[in-house]
């Protein structure tokens, strides 16, 4: 074995590969960091000028020095309202994540169940949710409880979908081993379906978490709850009504920082979880 | 039946004492779809042998496994299995291993995790499991890789780390279905060596599924050849084999010998399946 080994430095002319290969990793970090970041000053730059050059108003479109000047002057007021935004998102995404996982191990179960609930999960999932707000607003206790039940309905088909879909995709040959071995139903569920389906509850997970944020802000266009303890979507609406632009930039830039946040989270449980073994999370190695 | 019973030493079949770990009487197969695999067949297994089940696609030898191993009932006829312990579904309580054409590990489950499973199923803790887990992936030669994740290992480490997890629960009988058909030429003959060994070793009894005459030739004590059309027994051979196997056999008069008279058992097989 060792006599094959080449040591680098005795490798001849081959040797300039040897120098250069492990370089070139290195660069391409470098660039996947340099590159976007310096596309997006660029960007930045372009709407500043855009901005001073044509002498736009500030209430039509602000330059980012005002934005930044509005970051700091109104986030004391828009962060109260930015965490009755994250609250509603991530308690929605939890009852979602509870209710889509539950109930696709009771449909994936029973066959008879599956069948039953069959045309309501079509229903609540065809129907687009803005049009249930008004309904929920009439129904619901509160405008949070509202809120919160609109950003459930979104965040739960993709979580209950992609948690059936795996739970049934289970290798054949995988199934008939547990047979062979005499397990029960519930060891089957546990120690092979859900393991075997957690690629399909990530990509539901990742999807739900994304769309539970987008659900929680669209509920409170709908709703329109003004005064204490209104999310940041109201925020962004009440700012627009007064003009007041580089504060629903402000709004819109933490909204934005919410959605990248959450996605960063999900993607990072994603990877925890499946990077020792699921292709998707593996670097391919050629 | 008009099929020929060819047995070319009588062996092993006409010992006076016989001890059974399974016998199949008289099984067929229909599938849902009207397709019949299995018609009447019988077989008796004793225990110690290391039989082949060898045949074209389609006669029916992976279908006559699984139904010894209890996937998939019968649609006429019966297992026994004299010396075992029979549990609720009338299969033997931990007395048989299966390894499969794949190596069917779980993905996300270590190499020790993988071979636990068996165990694990059967309520047993990982602490009392230790010892087995630790002897049989010794056995395939694996000790050094009980953290490793499936997807690490070449295919032929994947297939022993199967055999391990199957040799685990101390099973009476090995069932093995082509287990080594996807494997190239090396790592088969290697692997084949491994399974002779734990066969000689834990004295365990094999029923081993290939369509390759040079594997079961090198590998049975007895050659089971199936024909297609319907799945059935067609000859039942008794094989002269020394003990001791190594490539100094596999060049050797009585090896080509044996392959010869399998290969001849095999054609007719064919030729009956087509006449038919």
């Amino acid at each position: 074995m060792s006599q094959t080994m080449t040591n680098p430095s005795e490798a001849g002319t081959d040797s300039a590969a040897g120098v250069l290969l492990p370089r070139t990793p290195n660069r391409e970090k470098l660039m996947q960091v340099v590159i976007p970041i310096a596309a997006l000053l660029l960007a930045i730059l372009g709407w500043h000028l855009l901005v001073t050059i044509n002498n736009i108003p500030r209430y039509i479109l602000p330059g980012p020095v005002d934005v930044g000047i509005a970051l700091f002057t109104d986030s004391g007021t828009l962060w109260p309202a930015l965490l009755v935004t994250v609250r509603i998102t991530f308690t929605a995404l939890a009852i979602a994540l509870i209710g889509g996982v539950g109930l696709a191990i009771l449909l994936v179960q029973s066959r008879i169940l599956e069948l039953a609930l069959f045309p309501f999960a079509v229903v609540l999932q065809v129907t687009p949710m803005i049009a249930i707000a008004p309904l929920l607003l009439i129904y619901a206790p509160d405008t949070q409880t509202a809120l919160l039940i609109c950003a459930f309905i979104v965040a739960f088909f993709p979580i209950l979908s992609n948690m059936a879909q795996g739970l049934k995709s289970v290798d054949h040959n995988l199934l008939n081993l547990f047979e062979l071995y005499g397990a029960s139903s519930w060891q089957t569920l546990i120690y092979l379906k859900i393991p075997a389906s957690m690629p399909y509850f990530m990509a539901g997970l990742r999807i739900g978490g994304g769309l539970s944020l987008i659900a929680a802000v669209v509920a409170e266009f709908a709703a329109g709850s003004a005064g204490q303890g209104s999310g940041l979507a109201f925020r962004l609406l009440e700012s627009q009504y007064r003009m007041n632009l580089p504060r629903l930039f402000v709004c819109l830039i933490m909204l934005c920082g919410t959605g990248i946040a959450i996605f960063g989270l999900t993607s990072l449980i994603s990877w925890l979880t499946l990077h020792r073994w699921h292709e998707s999370a593996i670097r391919r190695e050629n | 039946m008009t099929d020929i019973a060819v047995s070319t030493i009588p062996g092993a079949a006409s010992e006076a004492v016989r001890r059974s770990v399974v016998s199949m009487r008289d099984v067929s197969k229909v599938f849902s779809n009207g397709t019949l695999a299995l018609k009447g067949m019988s077989l008796d297994v004793q225990a110690g042998e290391f039989i082949s089940l060898l045949g074209p696609s389609g006669c029916g030898k992976s279908t006559a496994l699984r139904i010894i191993a209890g996937l998939g009932a019968p649609s006429s006829g019966s297992i026994d299995w004299p010396s075992s312990k029979i549990n609720a579904k009338g299969l033997p309580d931990g007395d048989v291993g299966f390894v499969f054409q794949d190596p069917t590990l779980m993905p996300w489950a270590t190499v020790m995790d993988n071979v636990y499973l068996p165990l694990k199923l059967r309520g047993v803790s990982k602490a009392a499991a230790r010892e087995a887990i630790m002897d049989n992936l010794a056995a395939v030669g694996l000790a050094d890789f009980t953290a490793s994740y499936p997807r690490e290992l070449s295919g032929g480490m994947r297939m022993r780390v199967s055999i391990a997890r199957a040799m685990v629960t101390r099973p009476k009988l090995l069932l093995m279905d082509e287990p080594f058909a996807a494997l190239d030429e090396i790592t088969r003959q290697k692997l084949n060596d491994d399974v002779l060994r734990l066969w000689q070793q834990h004295g365990v009894t094999v029923i081993f599924v290939t369509h390759s005459v040079y594997e079961s030739a090198y590998l049975s004590s007895r050659i089971v050849v199936m024909r297609a059309r319907p799945g059935q027994v067609f000859a039942d051979m008794a094989i002269a084999q020394p003990a001791e196997r190594d490539q100094a056999y596999r060049v050797s008069e009585g090896y080509r010998q044996t392959c010869q008279d399998v290969s001849d058992a095999l054609q007719r097989a064919i030729g009956a399946a087509e006449a038919h």
